[in-house]
């Protein structure tokens, strides 16, 4: 009760009661928007197709056909199949597991780091904070995807180091953002109020902080797993993404590059799933951001 | 004022020191060496000779204060790979970038404004709809993919533009051919970076356009277009040029996989190339670079907003 009741002190609610009574307003004025609606819909079945992939196409994604290459779509391979034979739609589905968990596991790298140094730079002040972000500040001054190239190069691509590298290179606007709504609640009476009261530094921080900043991860969340998923696609088009055979969206679409003139539909259909899925990441990002801060443009 | 440009300027150096020393430990940290090292012909005694010879072999603090010494001097040290020196290497491909990113940077902040101040003064409108949509789409598509279809619809169906280069090799070159290679890889450029500065520019139109003295400016009786052009859009104006100053950063990441994409003869490839040989000194050299155009363009930002709005003191 208590908790819910200081979500959001900066917000035009005086009263803990109308803070608590515009909950379910929020939620529906998520569902009041259509992109974010289809989106989410969208990322569910795509999910839950993805889980059950075998169920869903009988190919293997990496049974190779001799003979079967480049066949347009058909009755059989509703997408055609690739330059080994292999079906193109079981692909896509079995792509999606490894494009889609690339995308939030590094995700929950770059948050959770993003996270703990945005909180503690600004929960603690002094050096805890100035280090942090002038880290912050050279982090977001080098261009960081060339350096994801020579440090893929040296560790190999093997999907973990993708996975960590991604999150690794993509942590600063989280961190700059929790500082900035830490910042804001840190002298609010509730938090000096806590402290009094005796709670340790880790229980302020983890009880009555973060929560302030949880919006904001939220959406910087969402549109992190669109980002990351492009981020994949382009490396692997730089030769450094997930190897084959493993299928990934970003290593089919750098693959089909070579038979452009042969199977244009080829790359047509890894590029149609990378764009509708980020789409839908952005979308559903964008109406959270919309539903949690309503005050903001 | 001075004293204020002076302590930005002596931080600007110190951030872009910083930066290159986490380069520098990034890029020697990682196992593996340089390409040129991992040659299989190559003897233990020979590959020892190497690394002296190119000075890895001393400890890295002493490699960083000899490559700061000698950048203090103007010197880059020499590519491993083609083992010339990493000034004339970036100076040769420089010209090439600069005008793909230039074109990039005009075509997206030129189009991003004007398509952000007219969906924010007819919000809600098919115009402002169809802007998101376009927005959320460079948002969203992947850069070496959307070049791929612009190639396949425009260079290999339709025929109008080339795919490929900076101009038509063997020809004499003449404007309309530079520009017509221009286009493409200048639009996938822009592409990217459209949404950001659509979406920005409205956002800040619609701030201005709800403020009161707008408000007073109607009610006094101006026009509705005076009230948009003369009133509103000069203070839309000044937080765009934050837009510009983000853009350029993405324009340089975007810029390497446009490159390659369209085999413009630019830095990208370079930039690509280098780093996956673990070529140091040319890493270092165009880290340097493009770190030094993003804290110079910051810099200039902060100051050009002391310029632009009387209500900015200095902090």
């Amino acid at each position: 009760m208590a908790r819910a009741a200081v979500g959001r002190p900066s917000a035009a609610a005086p009263f803990p009661a109308s803070a608590l009574a515009r909950r379910p307003s929020r939620v529906r004025r998520f569902w009041r928007n259509p992109f974010a609606v289809v989106s989410a819909g969208y990322v569910i079945v795509m999910i839950g197709a993805t889980a059950a992939a075998p169920l869903v196409t009988p190919y293997a994604p990496d049974r190779i056909v001799l003979g079967q290459d480049l066949r347009p779509p058909s009755a059989q391979h509703w997408l055609g199949t690739d330059q080994n034979g292999r079906d193109e739609f079981a692909r896509l589905l079995y792509g999606a597991r490894i494009s889609l968990a690339i995308g939030i596991v590094a995700v929950l790298v770059s948050v959770t780091l993003g996270t703990l140094i945005g909180a503690a730079a600004g929960a603690f002040g002094g050096l805890v904070d100035a280090l942090p972000m002038r880290l912050t500040d050279a982090m977001l001054a080098i261009p960081l995807f060339f350096l994801l190239l020579a440090a893929l190069a040296a560790l190999g691509s093997t999907v973990l180091n993708i996975v960590l590298v991604i999150g690794l290179s993509s942590w600063m606007t989280t961190a700059r953002v929790v500082r900035s709504e830490v910042l804001r609640a840190v002298n609010l009476e509730y938090v000096t109020a806590a402290r009094a009261l005796g709670a340790g530094s880790r229980r302020v921080i983890a009880r009555h902080l973060l929560p302030q900043a949880f919006p904001s991860m939220l959406v910087a969340s969402t549109l992190g797993v669109g980002q990351a998923i492009l981020a994949e696609s382009a490396l692997s088009y730089l030769g450094v993404g997930v190897q084959p055979p493993t299928a990934s969206w970003g290593n089919m679409l750098s693959h089909a590059q070579n038979y452009v003139f042969a199977s244009p539909l080829l790359a047509l259909w890894p590029g149609i799933a990378i764009l509708l899925t980020v789409l839908a990441f952005n979308f559903i990002g964008d109406a959270v951001r919309d539903t949690l801060s309503p005050y903001q443009a | 004022m001075q004293r204020y440009i002076v302590s930005r300027l002596g931080h600007s150096v110190i951030l872009l020191v910083f930066v290159s020393m986490l380069t520098f430990v990034l890029i020697h940290a990682a196992p593996g060496g340089p390409a040129i090292l991992l040659a299989p012909e190559m003897t233990g005694q020979q590959i020892q000779q190497a690394e002296k010879s190119l000075g890895l072999d001393e400890p890295l603090p002493v490699q960083y204060v000899r490559w700061l010494g000698n950048v203090a001097r103007g010197h880059l040290g020499e590519s491993f790979g083609a083992g010339l020196p990493v000034t004339q290497l970036i100076a040769d491909r420089l010209p090439a970038t600069l005008e793909l990113v230039g074109t990039g940077l005009v075509l997206s902040v030129a189009a991003g404004v004007a398509i952000g101040i007219v969906s924010a003064v007819h919000r809600y409108s098919i115009v402002d709809h169809l802007s998101t949509g376009i927005a959320f789409f460079g948002m969203s598509v992947p850069v070496f993919w959307f070049g791929l279809m612009l190639i396949i619809v425009f260079s290999t169906t339709l025929h109008i533009l080339p795919s490929a280069g900076a101009y038509t090799l063997g020809a004499a070159t003449s404007v309309g051919d530079r520009l017509a290679h221009l286009a493409l890889p200048a639009i996938v450029l822009a592409m990217a970076n459209l949404a950001q500065i659509t979406r920005y520019t409205r956002s800040s139109m619609l701030e201005v356009l709800n403020a009161d003295f707008l408000r007073t400016a109607r009610a006094k009786g101006v026009s509705g277009r005076a009230v948009v052009y003369h009133h509103a859009l000069r203070n839309a104006l000044i937080p765009i040029v934050t837009v510009i100053a983000l853009a350029i950063p993405r324009l340089v990441g975007g810029v390497a996989i446009t490159e390659s994409v369209f085999t413009w003869p630019g830095m990208g490839q370079l930039a690509v190339d280098s780093a996956l040989q673990r070529d140091y000194p040319m890493i270092m050299g165009i880290t340097l670079m493009v770190s030094i155009v993003v804290v110079a363009t910051n810099f200039l930002t902060d100051l050009s907003y002391l310029l632009l709005d009387p209500r900015v003191e200095l902090g």
